[in-house]
């Protein structure tokens, strides 16, 4: 079996921080909840953004959905295949309104605005948000946020979900809840997490970055 | 710097002035604004004192039917008008003209006097009237109608942006300021008082930075490509024709009586 996605012997360095991913291997088979664990500036968002092409690695290569990916141009369908979600919602939701916001995603694959409506909302209904497609996004309090950033890239209809610190700054209740939306959806995800309630409920296989490298926990 | 200074600098919620609902706010955003923009046009424009006077007075009209709260709409006209009383000292002294008293030697002259009230006329008028057609408006809304006038688009976007993230930025500098407050800080006129202000500044550029970084690259994980998509629920009725109609009605009796010519 091919992996969703996969990073083989990628390393990549900051002009300050130095190497922070030393030749690491990741990679993401259907079905599976992947945790990827380690200390601050570790790297783990790197390794993140190197999946969907953010960042270009050193060295190594990536591999999304069947096929090599190098350039800019082949990253574009990575990232609408896979759907990341930001540490901090602020940096993701940056429409005014939240249906705006949920619809930006399928409007740029090509919906028309009846179609990505429809979508978007259906999504909201979803994750138990029905009711906030006219709310002003920066009125949200950090649990509304978080779930309409999670709608937004769920309405792209993604096959991987890639997420960084999801449950990051919220309160108890807001993370039960997350982790009840998160254990409802199919899809194949790498979660970047210190949470221990989160990791056992969601995660099948852990893994540490450490000194630069994925190692199995 | 004084607290309610700082306040006013830093704290922007991005919203309309507070106001009760009004008969302004049944109208269309789209005609709000292009009325309030023909109004200043004819007011500005004009080479008399009667007409921006009826402006002044119609200005009233807008508020009161905006029903503006007038304590805080007043404050913001008075802001403006210590600029405009400046000019009003200034500009007797420097156009010439018929003298009318001396200070110190200087002539005050008559025509200088004149102009003076009318620009402080038209001052007036044209703020009250966008305080009560346009400020009103959620500033989103603003950004909805301004697209829908076809203005240009990276226009809109830039204010849709600062909408969304000035109070992000806010959030931070107070944060930031807190945290200095937490260590003693109270700021002095002295060379380490400076200097943490300019920590302070330089810390939140670089960090507006490279969170607009970080916006750009979640704009990119969903398919970003130079445009955005806007929603909105906007309807044109009679009203707002009628609303059009009646500036248009201001503005050629203000050519017909001949505001332009004198």
């Amino acid at each position: 079996m091919t992996a969703l996605i996969q990073a083989e012997q990628v390393s990549y360095s900051y002009p300050q921080r130095g190497l922070v991913l030393d030749q690491a291997d990741l990679s993401l088979y259907v079905g599976e909840k992947v945790s990827l664990e380690g200390s601050n500036g570790a790297g783990k968002t790197t390794l993140l953004n190197l999946l969907v092409g953010l960042n270009k690695p050193k060295a190594g290569r990536i591999f999304a959905f069947g096929q090599e990916r190098k350039i800019e141009a082949d990253f574009v369908e990575v990232r609408s295949k896979a759907g990341f979600l930001f540490q901090d919602p602020d940096d993701q939701l940056f429409c005014p309104t939240v249906l705006e916001d949920v619809a930006f995603g399928p409007m740029n694959q090509g919906k028309t605005p009846e179609e990505a409506k429809v979508i978007s909302l259906e999504v909201l209904d979803c994750l138990g948000m029905q009711g906030f497609e006219d709310r002003v996004t920066h009125q949200l309090s950090g649990g509304e946020k978080r779930l309409i950033t999670l709608a937004s890239v769920l309405a792209m209809k993604p096959e991987v979900l890639l997420l960084d610190e999801p449950s990051n700054a919220l309160d108890k209740e807001a993370r039960i809840r997350l982790i009840d939306v998160l254990l409802s959806l199919s899809q194949a995800m790498i979660i970047i997490s210190h949470e221990p309630s989160l990791l056992e409920a969601l995660v099948t296989r852990r893994t540490r970055l450490e000194e630069g490298k994925v190692l199995d926990v | 710097m004084p607290q309610f200074l700082e306040h006013s600098m830093t704290s922007w919620r991005g919203q309309e002035v507070g106001h009760q609902l009004g008969v302004i706010d049944q109208f269309d955003p789209r005609a709000r604004i292009a009325t309030a923009m023909i109004f200043a046009l004819i007011v500005v424009f004009s080479k008399t004192l009667w007409l921006p006077f009826l402006g002044l007075l119609l200005a009233f009209t807008f508020a009161l039917s905006a029903s503006l709260n007038m304590k805080r709409t007043m404050r913001r006209v008075i802001a403006m008008d210590m600029f405009v009383l400046v000019m009003i000292i200034m500009l007797p002294f420097t156009m010439g003209g018929t003298p009318l008293f001396h200070v110190f030697g200087f002539a005050a002259s008559e025509e200088g006097f004149v102009h003076a009230i009318g620009i402080a006329l038209k001052a007036n008028a044209v703020v009250l009237a966008l305080l009560a057609l346009v400020g009103t408006l959620e500033a989103s809304v603003l950004g909805h109608a301004l697209a829908r006038l076809r203005m240009p688009e990276k226009l809109v976007h830039l204010l849709l942006f600062t909408v969304r993230y000035l109070d992000v930025i806010s959030r931070e500098y107070k944060s930031m300021r807190k945290a200095m407050k937490a260590r003693a800080f109270v700021p002095r006129n002295n060379m380490h008082t400076w200097r943490s202000f300019g920590y302070l500044i330089g810390m939140l550029l670089v960090r507006s930075l490279e969170r607009s970084e970080r916006i750009y690259a979640a704009m990119k994980c969903r398919g970003y490509c130079g445009k955005l998509y806007l929603f909105d629920t906007m309807h044109w009725q009679v009203r707002d024709t009628c609303l059009i109609v009646i500036v248009a009605v201001f503005a050629a009796f203000a050519i017909f009586f001949g505001a332009y010519t004198a």
